[in-house]
């Protein structure tokens, strides 16, 4: 199974994550040189895959995960998605954006900066922005969300060596993203001010204790139970045992 | 204000219309499902096609086309934009 | 948090979070999502430039055509003929090269097999058995499906598959299904074990398991080729001028049915042990996109070629070596072979088969490439044509074992309508985790394809028109 990968010695993983749609199997085939199936519909990718390329003489451990819409966890794939970026701890976690939809994809993007700070940007589909006559402006997207940001045209195979360049600087720590967090209304940051102390003596540093008390002012059962989990296993021996169960028992 | 005379539910606008998300009444997984897809209070959204026996129709939302069942759209209500608001 | 189970402190915090999240009115999560959004509209708004754009006018034109009212349905049925008349009229050449290049090696075999004294039952396993198994494999079932799959993955890489599940979700709706049903099919045809996976982008369970269980309603990859070679004899063949495209629409006829069936199949179940309303659709219409055509038709030719390959490899090479085997053990006076044909042949004459067929069909459950391989196998191996070298001979083949129009029909009709191959099986039980509904996701396509090509037979008989 995919999220128990085995992590070897010496190996960076590295997660795809990303809206459905948006070029992360291209973006994946086109690092590992695999044949991961793609398609030009919402949900084509269901199952994980995982795959290794070299860069640096380093060996980077790539997952494909499931396109989703928001980490917020109302679906099997998106819960899997969560899962793996809050618990397996990733290097590297690589959100791939649509250009011609920015506004949507920076949605979950913004989700995801909440979880990790070791994130890359790679806006993908850039030829197909140029194409609608959309013009963005790479370096001051890049200054507004504190991260690297990539332009990739990933069917051409355009910005991938920049982007691997980048997952590697990122990996090795030569390169500290600071991503831009999320400012809420002035209602939210007020319980999540009650709340932050609760919070903070429960996970051991490697959670957000503002992304648990989000997901706990948002009600959200299934991230309650994932993190219970979480924490009553040894998190060496962590796996995600009950992947399987839930995604049939939805 | 003529604002509350003016509120329609998403289902009754007309194709090419524009208007603005006011509230939703819908409730679990699809209530949030809509709302993951930008479709919350404020959002400018227009109506831009049928399905042939005219039941999906499809809404342009931030860019995308998004594809909603009438029986769905009709608990989103909105807001009708005059001819002078831009959408989209 | 020493003491305590980290469960139990979290179980705790959660009560206080619920006190916390009462005492506001508003509902968090909805503002969460909101305020989420307010951030990305900001942030766009600094970096995006827009011109005035004429690909968005385009994608509409587009559109405005396959969804109209008037020209949506006919374009999808046109499609659907023209993928399947490119199909056959391009299979046509390839398979006549691979038939007579393989054939021709098999004599090449056989020689080097006496010439290296091998004894008789060798040759007969390897040759005759494994060797021209493959070799039928090949040669009439991996050009349909080489040249198939290019050209659906174009459709799929295009971007229009979206817009077939935007047409057909009000029928799919009717059947108290969901329109996304109609992606799932889409993909059962490349193979139906990837549209049980590809399930999974419907979020209602019930119509999830709707989906999954009617997907073997769609003749995948590994059936469409028997039935292109049956209608190619028996009813194009029969009519010598434009016989590709009145193949095509033969096929397309029998695709239509599956869909029609697939239909009553989610109603019923939807009126039965799936009760159930429909429940909502949210479908996203992504922009169409040029495909890279020589890449696509590249890569998928290779993919499906080697998939077909491997496929062969594991699953007819031993079922050629168990055929011949078994039709050359003999008890008492009948092999094996004959003997199970026998037992079953009542049985098939009802259903308007033989027992030879029902036989093929039983071992074809791993894989449904290998039916008519088998089949044809088992003919040759019983009765007296022994050899074989082209295409054409087919047609006498099965004719001299009694076949008639209404035989070809009703294979066709169960190929449509049978169990799901074993693969299908093992993905419905991951997908499901429920033995139940894997059993059932066999029986419902076998009863109905029992039940059809009995009703068919009997009435053709009973009018005699055969
Ligand atoms: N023009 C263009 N097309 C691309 C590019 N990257 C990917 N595509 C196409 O976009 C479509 C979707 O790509 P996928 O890689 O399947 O997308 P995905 O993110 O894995 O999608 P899901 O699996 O559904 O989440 C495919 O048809 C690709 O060929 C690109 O940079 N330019
Ligand atoms: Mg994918």
């Amino acid at each position: 199974m995919i999220l128990s990968a085995e992590k070897k010695n010496n190996q960076f993983t590295v997660a795809l994550a990303g809206n459905p749609n948006v070029g992360k199997s291209t973006i994946f085939n086109a690092l590992t040189g695999l044949h991961q199936h793609t398609g030009n519909w919402p949900g084509k990718t269901v199952d994980n895959a995982q795959g290794i390329y070299e860069h640096q003489k380093k060996s980077f451990l790539i997952v494909d995960l499931p396109g989703t819409y928001s980490l917020l966890a109302h679906t099997v794939e998106e819960q899997i998605a969560r899962d793996y970026l809050c618990f397996a701890n990733p290097d590297v976690t690589v959100v791939v954006l649509d250009a011609t939809c920015l506004e949507r994809n920076l949605n979950l993007a913004l989700q995801v900066f909440e979880i990790t700070s070791k994130v890359i940007v790679c806006l993908n589909l850039m030829d197909e922005a140029t194409k609608k006559d959309l013009v963005i402006d790479v370096p001051s997207l890049e200054r507004e969300l504190g991260v690297p940001v990539v332009a990739t045209a990933a069917r051409q195979g355009k910005g991938l060596f920049e982007l691997r360049k980048k997952i590697f600087q990122v990996a090795s720590g030569s390169l500290q993203p600071s991503p831009r967090q999320i400012k809420y209304s002035s209602d939210v940051e007020n319980a999540l001010k009650e709340l932050l102390p609760l919070v903070e003596n429960i996970a051991n540093n490697t959670l957000s204790p503002r992304w648990i008390a989000l997901r706990l002012l948002d009600g959200d059962q299934s991230f309650l139970r994932s993190l219970s989990n979480y924490l009553d296993i040894d998190q060496a021996s962590f796996q995600f045992q009950d992947w399987e169960e839930s995604k049939c028992a939805q | 204000m003529r604002d509350a005379e003016r509120i329609n539910s998403l289902s009754d606008l007309s194709l090419g219309s524009d208007c603005q998300i006011v509230s939703l009444e819908l409730s679990g997984l699809l209530r949030r499902r809509i709302l993951d897809l930008g479709i919350v209070p404020g959002t400018l959204i227009r109506c831009i096609r049928r399905g042939p026996s005219g039941d999906p129709t499809a809404y342009m939302v931030r860019g995308t086309l998004i594809a909603l069942r009438s029986e769905d759209a009709a608990q989103i209500f909105v807001r009708k934009l005059s001819n002078g608001e831009e959408c989209v | 948090m020493c003491a305590m189970s980290p469960s139990r402190v979290l179980s705790e915090v959660y009560g206080q979070a619920e006190c916390v999240r009462n005492s506001y009115l508003k509902s968090f999560s909805d503002q969460i999502v909101a305020d989420i959004y307010g951030n990305a509209e900001q942030i766009t708004k600094h970096v995006l430039s827009k011109k005035e754009s004429q690909r968005i006018s385009f994608d509409l034109t587009i559109d405005n055509l396959v969804t109209s009212k008037w020209f949506g349905y006919p374009l999808m049925i046109l499609l659907l003929v023209g993928v399947f008349w490119l199909t056959i009229e391009g299979a046509n050449f390839p398979s006549e090269l691979l038939a007579t290049v393989l054939f021709a090696f098999q004599d090449q075999l056989t020689l080097w097999f006496q010439w290296a004294g091998a004894p008789n039952w060798v040759h007969g396993v390897l040759v005759l058995g494994v060797y021209r198994t493959l070799a039928w494999v090949i040669a009439v079932m991996l050009p349909p499906m080489a040249i198939f799959f290019p050209l659906f993955t174009l459709l799929e890489d295009s971007g229009y598959l979206p817009r077939i599940a935007f047409n057909l979700d009000h029928i799919f709706k009717r059947a108290k299904a969901c329109g996304k049903q109609s992606l799932t099919m889409c993909m059962g045809f490349g193979c139906n074990a990837a549209g049980v996976t590809s399930c999974r982008i419907i979020d209602s369970p019930r119509e999830r398991l709707i989906a999954i269980l009617t997907n073997n309603f769609v003749p995948c990859n590994g059936r469409f080729p028997t039935l292109i070679a049956i209608t190619s004899i028996f009813i194009g063949g029969a009519i010598a001028s434009y016989s590709g495209l009145i193949n095509a629409l033969v096929i397309s006829t029998i695709i239509l049915l599956g869909v029609a069936v697939t239909l009553s199949v989610s109603w019923i179940l939807s009126m039965t042990i799936l009760k159930g309303e429909p429940s909502s659709l949210v479908l996203e219409l992504p922009s169409y996109r040029r495909p890279k055509i020589g890449a696509v038709i590249y890569r998928s030719m290779l993919d499906r070629t080697l998939f077909v390959l491997r496929r062969s490899i594991i699953v007819a090479a031993p079922a050629g070596a168990v055929i011949w085997i078994l039709a050359n053990v003999y008890i008492g006076d009948q092999n094996i072979l004959s003997a199970v044909a026998h037992i079953l042949n009542p049985f098939g004459q009802l259903i308007g088969l033989d027992g030879f067929i029902l036989m093929a069909f039983i071992l074809g459950l791993p894989a449904n490439e290998i039916v008519l391989p088998i089949l044809i196998m088992s003919y040759l191996s019983t009765g007296s044509l022994q050899d074989y070298s082209s295409l054409e001979e087919l047609r006498n083949v099965l004719v001299s074992n009694g076949w008639t129009w209404l035989t070809a029909i009703n294979v066709m009709l169960f190929s449509l309508l049978h169990w799901p191959c074993a693969t299908t099986l093992l993905t419905t039980y991951k997908e499901t985790g429920s033995k139940k509904w894997v059993f059932l996701s066999f029986l419902i396509p076998t009863l109905i394809g029992f039940t059809a090509c009995f009703i068919f037979t009997q009435v053709v008989q009973f009018f005699g028109l055969v």
